[in-house]
């Protein structure tokens, strides 16, 4: 699904990624781990699109073509998902209309009609029901006002409205209670399926409990050091980065 | 000729038509005079320290047009809120046109300021609000010494009417240029209420100045509600002079929606003469090209315990120009007011401009006043955002357009005029969304 070789990228001049390898194929999870500034949102958003990034070398293939000269709305339309590190408040635009008009344009981008109104609300409905998101919530402008772990909730919402193939999980688990850990783990869990994968980047090993990825990758400096089952996760929260840090 | 000394000129003649016997003879001479002696407004004057009229000024307007200009329903039919019944006044080239119009006199009165001013059955009410808070600046006399056609709106105690009423100005072109100047009078006695909705279509790429005004008198307890849409050709300015009293516990709301024409000047002023009186200034201002609009705003708060509410959105993009000077006066005696204000702008482009400039005189010692204005750009974050939730980069801009201008399209009260404007503003912007926020 998703191969990345040799990704070399930089933001104003500053060297992040440093020749980055990773295959993902379908119906895999594989978390990122590393400590802070090794790369890991940077390399999130670079997948999305995001255009700060410069990338001086390497390739970024989703299915098989090469999608770097692709604008953000286009790799989305593609299947490519990113939950927000920091999902942004957008005043004036409640939660549903803005799903709607994703839904809609990810529709006509694929040369389809408007979903109809009823399968519409019969989604929500059902989506906001598995995520236990409360209906009066939907109407409230995105993200403005909610609390870490309501952003973060919305942000799986909307992943699980929008069913892409590949979701990217930037550090979804921060802000988070134990409570609503669970119930977003659970809305990634009863979303996957043999045809999509998820990339859950994280600090800690406690996400991982509960999406249990097939690999682990140690992201350092710009590049993965180290990849291992899930044991390896549980490897890092008990002896921290350090040790990573002198494999180098 | 220079325009002034064309209006001058033609005087004798537009006293030749009229009846000078007539009552209000006397208030158009002296308006006369003071246009007169103070000519056309200048950039050298405060109040017009960002707005030029030279452009405009040269051009060479027709002042009287020719009767009979008329205009086929279908083709200026989307120029009016059509979806639901309303009371029409439309003029064509400043003449009346009763087969586009639905006038009324069963128990309020939507008819022809030329009737008001000529019959005695008027005779009263143009004696007592005719040209009673219409201030004597240059523009506003120029008005009044020409004022002949234009709206008349009475409506007595109590009554609730229950269709909008619809002004619109049509100029056709017949003439090269044109020079309209409609005076308008609403008169909503205790407890009534109304709707108008307030529109300036030019059918032509001639140009086209407007000097409106408007008198607006809201008594005690009264509801008046007023959507102007300017949308206007390129080639046409208007300069729209609003005067508002308010008396006890009245609420009058002034949307003002800004998006074509070429200078638009908005001169809207407030009185509120009582106390418990809410004044509700709203704004959507979105340009491009080389297009102009100046809001300069008053309110005057002359007695206690009143409210005003202020809220302006402009989106300015290339060239385009923007101007908003929010004035807010209160009076010694008017204590416990609560004067708020608020001008949000965002420039797409680094040729665009705003000036924004609050005034606030201040002289009770208990009220709160507050006044925020911001200008900025649209937030890179959040239009990332919403690409990768696979809205295209072109929609996401309109929707954060639309949701940055949309506190003051939801206080819109008639759901055809907010579709109208929605609509209006996804065609400014070239999206084909359905902003349903």
């Amino acid at each position: 699904m998703l191969k990345i070789e040799n990704l070399h990228a930089s933001i104003d001049d500053k060297s992040i990624l440093k020749g980055l390898n990773i295959e993902v194929k379908a119906g895999e999870v594989h978390a990122i781990m590393g400590p802070n500034g090794a790369g890991k949102s940077t390399l999130a958003n670079i997948i999305a699109g995001k255009d700060d990034y410069e990338v001086t070398a390497g390739t970024i293939e989703l299915n098989g073509e090469d999608i770097r000269e692709l604008a953000p709305e286009e790799r989305a339309h593609n299947g490519v998902f990113l939950s927000f590190q920091y999902p942004v408040e957008i005043p004036g635009v409640s939660v549903t209309n803005f799903i709607k008009t994703a839904i809609n344009q990810t529709r006509k981008a694929k040369g389809l009609e408007d979903m109809p109104a009823k399968d519409m609300l019969k989604m929500i409905r059902e989506k906001s029901e598995l995520l236990e998101i409360d209906r009066k919530f939907l109407s409230r402008s995105l993200n403005e006002g909610f609390s870490g772990g309501e952003k973060k909730r919305n942000e799986i919402f909307q992943m699980a409205m929008l069913e892409p193939k590949l979701a990217i999980l930037d550090e979804t688990d921060s802000g988070l209670d134990i409570d609503a850990l669970r119930i977003v783990a659970n809305g990634v869990n009863k979303l996957k399926s043999k045809d999509n994968a998820v990339i859950v980047i994280t600090h800690y090993q406690r996400l991982l409990e509960y999406i249990v990825p097939d690999f682990v990758h140690v992201l350092h400096d710009g590049k993965i050091v180290k990849t291992g089952d899930a044991s390896l996760a549980l490897e890092l929260e008990a002896k921290g980065y350090d040790w990573i840090k002198e494999l180098v | 000729m220079e325009l002034k000394d064309k209006l001058l000129s033609s005087y004798v003649a537009f006293e030749n038509d009229i009846d000078t016997n007539s009552d209000i003879h006397e208030i158009r001479s002296e308006a006369f005079k003071n246009f007169e002696d103070l000519g056309f407004p200048t950039k050298k004057l405060e109040a017009w320290k960002y707005t030029s009229l030279n452009a405009v000024l040269k051009q060479d307007y027709s002042l009287f047009p020719s009767k009979g200009n008329s205009i086929q329903l279908s083709d200026v039919q989307k120029y009016f809120i059509h979806d639901i019944d309303t009371y029409k006044l439309v003029f064509i080239d400043g003449k009346y046109s009763s087969f586009l119009s639905e006038t009324t006199h069963d128990t309020f009165d939507v008819c022809l300021m030329s009737a008001a001013l000529t019959k005695p059955k008027y005779k009263a009410v143009i004696e007592n609000y005719f040209n009673k808070i219409a201030k004597k600046d240059n523009l506003t006399s120029l008005n009044t010494a020409f004022a002949s056609e234009g709206a008349y709106i009475y409506i007595p105690r109590n009554v609730e009417v229950e269709k909008p009423i619809q002004i619109i100005n049509f100029t056709t072109g017949s003439e090269a240029a044109i020079m309209m100047q409609p005076r308008n009078l609403i008169v909503v006695e205790q407890n009534a209420h109304v709707q108008i909705i307030e529109r300036h279509q030019s059918l032509t790429s001639n140009p086209v100045l407007t000097n409106a005004v408007t008198e607006v008198f809201a008594a005690k307890d009264a509801t008046v509600d007023i959507y102007k849409i300017q949308n206007d050709d390129i080639s046409a300015s208007l300069i729209d002079n609003s005067y508002i009293e308010q008396k006890s516990n009245s609420v009058v709301s002034v949307h003002t929606f800004s998006f074509g024409g070429n200078i638009t000047r908005n001169n809207l002023n407030f009185y509120q003469r009582g106390e418990h009186i809410d004044s509700i200034l709203k704004g959507i201002t979105i340009l491009e090209g080389k297009q102009h609009v100046d809001h300069h705003t008053l309110v005057h708060h002359i007695e206690p315990n009143c409210e005003s509410h202020q809220d302006y959105k402009g989106i300015y993009d290339e060239r385009s120009t923007g101007v908003f000077n929010g004035k807010v006066v209160v009076d010694k005696e008017a204590q416990k007011t609560n004067a708020y204000q608020k001008s949000n702008n965002v420039l797409l482009s680094d040729k665009a401009t705003i000036n924004a400039k609050p005034q606030l005189e201040i002289f009770a010692d208990d009220v709160k006043c507050s006044h925020g204005c911001t200008i900025g750009q649209l937030d890179d974050d959040a239009l990332f955002y919403m690409q990768q939730r696979g809205i295209p980069e072109k929609e996401g801009r309109a929707l954060l357009m639309f949701a940055f201008a949309n506190t003051v399209l939801e206080s819109v009260k008639i759901p055809e005029v907010k579709q109208r404007i929605a609509k209006i503003i996804a065609n400014k912007l070239n999206v084909k969304i359905g902003f349903n926020l």
